[in-house]
């Protein structure tokens, strides 16, 4: 590994700007994670493959493990923390935990962040516009079965 | 019965901490100043370490601490019979992957980056790779201290009443053959461990296990540390299905950096590693006789397997004999028995995984029997009908089968899917096809033997109110935490939200076997339930105390001779085993609402009042519940696997369209019914039926791990080993079923595994009804299908 030039980067994640000294390969799941420890984004497999890591970037849903830190300067950054109000969870959330589309988690924050740019570009997906937004992260526990009817009935939430 | 909690669906407890991020696993937890830890693996799957040159990479700045397999005496497995595995490799590599030395840094990076400055030389040798050269005759055993001329790990063998004699009695006898590749857990969190430790020599574990007491133990034993230094605690796990149940050799390593440079630790696998680190399915060839007579049922079966175990033992003695035992249900059988071969290759280690060791024989059987009844044409959806073992009867090898709702469950099934309509009626490429499989509900003999109960729950009543559980089961993203609050919140008539369940952490919880083999509902539930039970005996004491009315008499039960009566008895309440599933409204009280209220007279006390009451007496209230499974099974060889229980029991009608033209399978929809006995929470019971089909179909249709002629994994990743996605998630109708089971909590049995097996062949059958191929390999990929209906075309 090369010694790597360091430099000082600013990043906006959910509204609050963190300045971090990082080298040019960092990627934004490290500076979320390990440089301000928001933990609610997972690594899965850090290749891009998974999907647990899934953030937005200006409202897209990106993959946080190849995607590098430099790249989303002067970007709006949202992750997991940064869906709820306060105690009032998102529509999205709100509809995982009652529709029981989560089991183990870990899939979860990727999940729900991949449906809320979903749902944010089109408020009325058809089922397999849903499936295909989910299709980019695996999740092991659930067979999709749930998240995909939890993803229904916050759009329908939503469009009230 | 109105139940005040059970029985209506339940968002898993952690579940806002869930979608939030709040929720932490493993690798979020942030310890102080920790060295981080990396492993280096070997690169080949057959060879001799002749040397390990670590002081280049020792010299790096930042390298604190590199082990080899000299620093490592003591070798362990998750079972006591064939602890075969060192931490570190120590004088040869089995397999590729396999840990061979570790860095402990200040930093991931310079630990990463010290691996490379570590110089291995190796004198290879000739891998066995494939399993069936593993039986041949060799003076250079994968395991020479074994002292073997092969590379068989374990041969087991029953049998049952007359094989020949039902073979005669066959009016069809079929005799297939069938192959299983390997398939993988794939849960979504990597393994991790981190290790904190204090001033005083206290030795904390956090590690993404499933089993925290066996890791307990496991970590005292190779490193001879005394036990009461060590604590383990699981966090949050992502995800498990067997695959984060055997005590590993990071988590060894982890724990022997930090007692080394008396630093905290950090310790997480890249998705490689995970692939590496396996312990998932074990590939198989399995051969499968099955006789059957249209009268008689299953005139006789006899299954011979060879699976293939990789590179250590791990689960697999016990995997052995499921392969066979779990065979005896769900038909009436007498004349059965099996002979299963395990071997060693050099791959990577195969263990528990979902299903464990009844999934590909299960696959083999169900389509055996398909063949059977087509061949005899009758009609394989009705025809399994008449062949299911009924409720309270004995299996050949003396399982007890107590209550099954299998046969009301086929029926449903069959309606709900308009099999009479579909079935041999569909146009060409699409089928209908079905399926029926069982499996235990816990494991009624330990692995570490021993007479304790299966499971001990504590649970605390303090000033405030609020309840408190302590339980060592594991909850592994399957709801446990949640099954275990509905018993306390149950009994004591409370809210969801007093109770509050401590779990998984061997400092704090009692001790429990964990989460494996489908045991945390029935014998970690009925431990909750149980100690529900003690402590509201407490509260009734104190709210007749307040009444000025005198306590309850509580009848004293016999112990029934006969193990098919143990269930319903009365508590026994100077026990913590109470005797399966206790009835306790017999002491005149109703618990709802946080009121307790007599039955004759309807006076009503509020529950802080009567709590506050009962803490005058004794402070703070404390009960304890335990499980103990009834002494169960023959005495043979073997008799002790399997043994449960109880058993839950599944049939699926899987519909299908074949492409013809690409060979490539849809599964259109499933319908399923599953013998779950009581829900305890139906949308956790849902959850775990669609999760069980998800992760059948995957072995189905996709799933496999591609090894080389030379043992290389080359598809240790989410692109290549293919997992299926929301697209290929079936519409999923599942039969609402019912049956009690007297001696489940609450007349509850198990839900997360038994409903994986029958998946495979339902679809299986059903491709047969589509396209009239018969495929007997998973996963039946679209060359597979293919080259089939070539096969049939040209006769």
């Amino acid at each position: 590994m090369q010694e790597q030039s360091v430099r000082l980067l600013t990043l906006k994640i959910n509204g609050q700007n963190f300045s971090k000294a990082v080298s040019p390969g960092m990627t934004l799941l490290e500076f979320i994670r390990e440089e301000i420890n928001l933990t609610g984004t997972k690594k899965g497999c850090d290749l891009g493959e998974c999907g647990v890591c899934t953030v937005l970037a200006d409202g897209n849903a990106i993959l946080s493990c190849i995607t590098l830190a430099l790249e989303c300067e002067n970007m709006e950054i949202t992750t997991i923390e940064g869906l709820a109000q306060g105690y009032e969870l998102h529509p999205l959330q709100k509809s995982f935990v009652e529709k029981g589309a989560l089991q183990c988690g870990y899939c979860t924050p990727g999940m729900i962040m991949g449906a809320v740019a979903l749902l944010n570009k089109n408020p009325e997906p058809s089922e397999d516009q849903i499936k295909e937004c989910l299709s980019g992260t695996i999740c092991r526990c659930t067979g999709y079965t749930k998240i995909v009817e939890a993803v229904q009935d916050a759009a329908a939430h939503m469009k009230k | 019965m109105e139940y005040n909690t059970i029985g209506k669906p339940q968002p898993i407890i952690s579940s806002v901490d869930k979608v939030t991020g709040r929720a932490h696993y493993t690798d979020d937890l942030r310890v102080h100043n920790p060295l981080h830890v990396k492993i280096l693996r070997s690169p080949h799957a057959s060879a001799k370490i002749i040397s390990i040159a670590t002081e280049k990479a020792m010299a790096l700045s930042g390298v604190k601490l590199i082990l080899t397999g000299a620093d490592f005496k003591n070798t362990f497995g998750v079972l006591p019979i064939s602890k075969d595995e060192s931490a570190l490799a120590k004088t040869v590599v089995r397999y590729i992957g396999e840990p061979v030395a570790a860095v402990a840094a200040e930093s991931a990076a310079i630990a990463e980056k010290a691996l490379k400055y570590i110089d291995v030389t190796y004198e290879c040798l000739t891998p066995v790779i494939d399993m069936r050269k593993a039986l041949d005759k060799t003076e250079n055993s994968i395991h020479p201290e074994l002292k073997k001329t092969t590379n068989l790990h374990k041969a087991v063998e029953q049998n049952f009443g007359d094989l020949d004699t039902g073979f005669k009695e066959a009016e069809q006898i079929v005799d297939e053959f069938f192959t299983f590749d390997a398939v993988t857990h794939a849960f979504t969190e990597p393994h991790a461990t981190q290790v904190v430790l204090d001033g005083e020599g206290n030795i904390t574990v956090y590690s993404a296990t499933q089993v925290p007491y066996y890791l307990h133990k496991a970590l005292a034993e190779v490193l001879e540390i005394p036990m009461h230094r060590l604590r383990v605690i699981k966090p949050h796990l992502g995800g498990g299905f067997g695959g984060k149940s055997d005590p590993f050799p990071h988590e060894m390593i982890a724990v022997k950096c930090a007692l080394s440079t008396g630093r905290n630790i950090r310790l997480v696998f890249s998705r490689e590693e995970v692939f590496y680190s396996h312990h998932g399915r074990h590939p198989s060839r399995i051969n499968m006789k099955l006789g059957y007579h249209p009268k008689k049922g299953i005139t006789a079966l006899k299954g011979d397997m060879l699976i293939d175990g990789g590179a250590y033992a791990s689960f697999g003695v016990v995997t052995s004999y499921y392969n066979g035992v779990l065979l005896q249900g769900p038909y009436e059988l007498k004349n059965f028995g099996f002979h299963c071969d395990r071997v060693y290759t050099n791959k990577p280690v195969c263990g528990a995984m979902r299903g464990h060791g009844g999934v590909n024989p299960r696959f083999a059987t169900e389509v055996a029997l398909d063949i059977a009844l087509t061949k005899a044409k009758i009609d394989p959806g009705y025809g399994r009908l008449d062949m299911i073992l009924k409720p309270h009867s004995l299996t050949p090898g003396q399982f007890r089968i107590t209550s099954s709702g299998l046969k009301q469950g086929l029926e449903k099934a069959l309606q709900s899917s308009e099999w009479k309509r579909k079935y041999g009626k569909l146009p060409y490429g699409k089928g209908i096809g079905v399926a029926c499989g069982f499996f235990i509900s816990g494991s009624a003999l330990p692995i570490h033997w021993t007479q304790m109960p299966q499971s001990t729950v504590r649970l605390t009543i303090d000033f405030d109110g609020g309840v408190t559980l302590y339980s060592g089961a594991s909850d592994i993203g399957q709801g446990s935490d949640t099954m275990l609050a509905q018993m306390a919140a149950e009994v004591l008539g409370l809210p969801m939200k007093m109770i509050k369940v401590i779990s998984a952490d061997t400092r704090l919880t009692p001790i429990d076997y964990g989460s494996y083999s489908s045991r945390v509902t029935f014998m970690a539930g009925n431990a909750a339930r149980n100690a529900a039970i003690s402590i509201r005996k407490q509260l009734v004491e104190a709210a007749c105390e307040i009444l000025e009315i005198p306590p309850p008499i509580y009848a004293s039960p016999a112990i029934p001779d006969s193990s098919f009566d143990l269930g319903g008895r009365e508590p026994d309440f100077g026990n913590p085993y109470l005797g399966p599933n206790p009835k306790y409204h017999s002491d005149g009280f109703t618990f709802k609402d946080q009121l307790i209220t007599t039955k004759q007279g309807n006076k009503s006390l509020n529950y802080l009042d009567v709590v506050r009451k009962a803490m005058d007496f004794q402070g703070a209230l404390q009960a304890k519940g335990v499980y103990l499974s009834p002494k169960l099974g023959g005495d043979f060889k073997g008799a002790g696997a399997g043994l449960s229980p109880s058993y839950s029991f599944t049939t699926f009608v899987s519909e299908v369209s074949v492409d013809t033209e690409t060979g490539f399978i849809k599964v259109d929809k499933v319908t399923c019914a599953h013998d779950c006995g009581f829900p305890l929470n139906p949308l956790s019971v849902q959850g775990q039926l669609e999760g069980s089909i998800h992760m059948g179909l995957g072995q189905a249709l996709m799933e496999k791990m591609n090894y080389s002629r030379d043992g290389v994994l080359q598809n240790a990743n989410f692109l290549d080993y293919k997992i299926p996605s929301a697209f290929e998630q079936p519409e999923i109708n599942i039969v609402a079923l019912e049956s009690s089971e007297n001696e489940g909590p609450f007349g509850a049995k198990e839900v997360g595994e038994g409903a994986l097996a029958p998946l495979s062949p339902s679809v299986a059958n059903a491709l047969y009804d589509a396209v009239g191929i018969r495929l007997t390999s998973l996963p039946m990929t679209p060359d597979k299908v293919l080259k089939a209906m070539q096969q049939l075309k040209e006769g």
